[in-house]
């Protein structure tokens, strides 16, 4: 994988409720320019929660979203949305469209590139995660682990600073799941930015640089893999450890 | 036997109808096809504003779509034409100096079924998965052109075969059309029937207008058939050259 230019991202202080429900309860994340954090954690963490919050697929209501240590919460949402990839569990490819279409689609209407230069531009994204000769097929015709590759090549394509992964590789059968972690190794290897909200303890421990475990809307512990994963300081990290190893 | 002879006299007189079917083809067809193909591009071009407004987050649009639907869902045809048609017939002839009924006749058959289009859309948008339009957030793209190039779309290829049912539904109203009072020229197809009748005292020629409308709506009615059918398993894939000699190695690319 080619190098990006990518950007560091912090989170300060960052609360969010939906109604009495305290889903982020001061979160303050740090992700240097060209490292990889991995977010693990029990179901309803509001690890996924965080992942919108810092793109602001919803507002905070509380705290600051830093990139390259400016704040971002002033600027128009779609715009820092642009320099942010993401990645969803059930893909969301746009099934009415063809696989190069999907690529090329936020390059034609929002990068205003013209259509041929676009589907070039998609065609080069296809062809890095290995799937050029799917260009023309229609999402429902790929396996799962197909689909999210092209999810992870439509992200791409827009060159952002940033790549969230929210649980990437929950949706897709076992024998699927190895094919999509090592592209998303690779784009780390590669010193892309990423935040990786996921279930593959083996992933978090061999691939991101920093870990960070969430409890109950707060940050409980955050290390390096090594520390994390073998000398787990709090209860809670423990318990969850030995629930999932 | 008699009244078995009298019966088949009253709905197959096979010259009654000969008679009639020229100017049901040639008259009847063409103004049937107009008014309902007409008011249904316009009355789809008010029921997707009608579905915007019902899921927008403004309160007062959702409310505005919400009075529109019931009222012109809840009122009979026959009332909202003769209404439209003859209540507004003079401000028209006022402004335009035309007395054609069409215009207002296409109005209140657009009115009525943007109405029940209106419904058929935002079932169809609200049945796309909310994923769809985070994916398209998430991108870069704000809301207005996330629904209008990746939610709305989709919805709208759900709700296909519900739309072609309404469609039909024109064809069949539009003959109420006839209420307004219509200069031969303008008849449309029931009207026609409807005439030959009277002067005959025989129902033949509206055997060969229900004939017609049949004629019009089967294929429709199939044409459903089809396109659900398609919706549900996806069109035939094309097989590329590639894709052919790939199955071979396909292991390799999960």
């Amino acid at each position: 994988m080619s190098e990006f230019t990518s950007g560091t991202l912090t989170a300060k202080n960052i609360h969010l409720s939906f109604g009495s429900n305290h889903v982020l309860r001061g979160i303050d994340l740090h992700v240097e320019k060209g490292t990889t954090a991995s977010v693990i954690g029990p179901s309803g963490s509001g690890k996924s929660t965080l992942l919108r919050v810092m793109n602001r697929l919803i507002e905070p209501q509380r705290g600051d979203i830093l990139l390259d240590g400016r704040s971002v919460l002033q600027d128009n949402p779609d715009e820092l949305r642009q320099r942010i990839g993401m990645v969803f569990q059930q893909f969301n490819l746009f099934p009415h469209k063809t696989v190069v279409e999907n690529v090329a689609l936020a390059l034609r209407k929002l990068r205003k590139m013209p259509k041929d230069q676009a589907h070039a531009e998609a065609l080069t994204q296809l062809d890095l995660v290995g799937l050029k000769h799917k260009a023309e097929a229609r999402p429902s015709n790929l396996s799962g682990g197909q689909q999210q590759r092209v999810a992870i090549a439509r992200a791409l394509a827009m060159k952002p600073e940033v790549m969230f992964f929210d649980e990437a590789t929950s949706a897709l059968d076992p024998e699927l799941v190895k094919g999509v972690l090592a592209l998303m190794a690779d784009l780390a290897k590669g010193g892309m930015t990423m935040v990786v909200v996921t279930h593959e303890m083996g992933f978090s421990r061999n691939v991101s640089d920093t870990v960070t475990f969430m409890d109950g809307g707060v940050v409980v512990e955050t290390g390096p893999p090594e520390q994390l994963f073998t000398d787990p300081r709090t209860d809670r990290l423990k318990g969850f450890l030995s629930d999932v190893l | 036997m008699d009244a078995l002879e009298q019966l088949i006299k009253t709905f197959f007189d096979w010259e009654a109808m000969g008679a009639v079917v020229p100017s049901m083809l040639t008259v009847g067809l063409p103004n049937t096809l107009l008014l309902a193909v007409s008011s249904g591009v316009l009355g789809c071009i008010l029921g997707m504003v009608l579905a915007v407004m019902a899921i927008s987050r403004n309160p007062v649009l959702r409310w505005l779509s919400r009075i529109y639907t019931d009222v012109f869902r809840g009122v009979p045809a026959i009332v909202t034409i003769l209404l439209i048609g003859i209540g507004l017939g003079p401000i028209v002839r006022q402004l335009t100096g035309s007395t054609n009924p069409f215009p207002l006749g296409i109005l209140a058959l657009t009115l009525m079924a943007a109405a029940y289009i209106g419904e058929i859309f935002r079932s169809g948008i609200q049945s796309v998965e909310k994923g769809q339009l985070e994916a398209s957030r998430a991108l870069g793209f704000g809301y207005s052109a996330s629904m209008r190039l990746v939610v709305i779309p989709q919805g709208i290829r759900r709700v296909l075969p519900a739309l072609v049912n309404q469609f039909i539904s024109l064809i069949k109203d539009s003959s109420l059309i006839y209420l307004l009072g219509l200069l031969s020229s303008q008849r449309e197809i029931f009207r026609i029937g409807n005439d030959a009748a009277a002067n005959s005292g025989n129902l033949s020629p509206l055997i060969a207008a229900a004939a017609l409308y049949l004629v019009l709506t089967i294929p429709l009615t199939h044409l459903v058939n089809f396109i659900d059918n398609r919706l549900r398993t996806g069109r035939p894939e094309k097989k590329e050259p590639d894709e052919l000699a790939a199955v071979v190695g396909k292991g390799a690319q999960a």
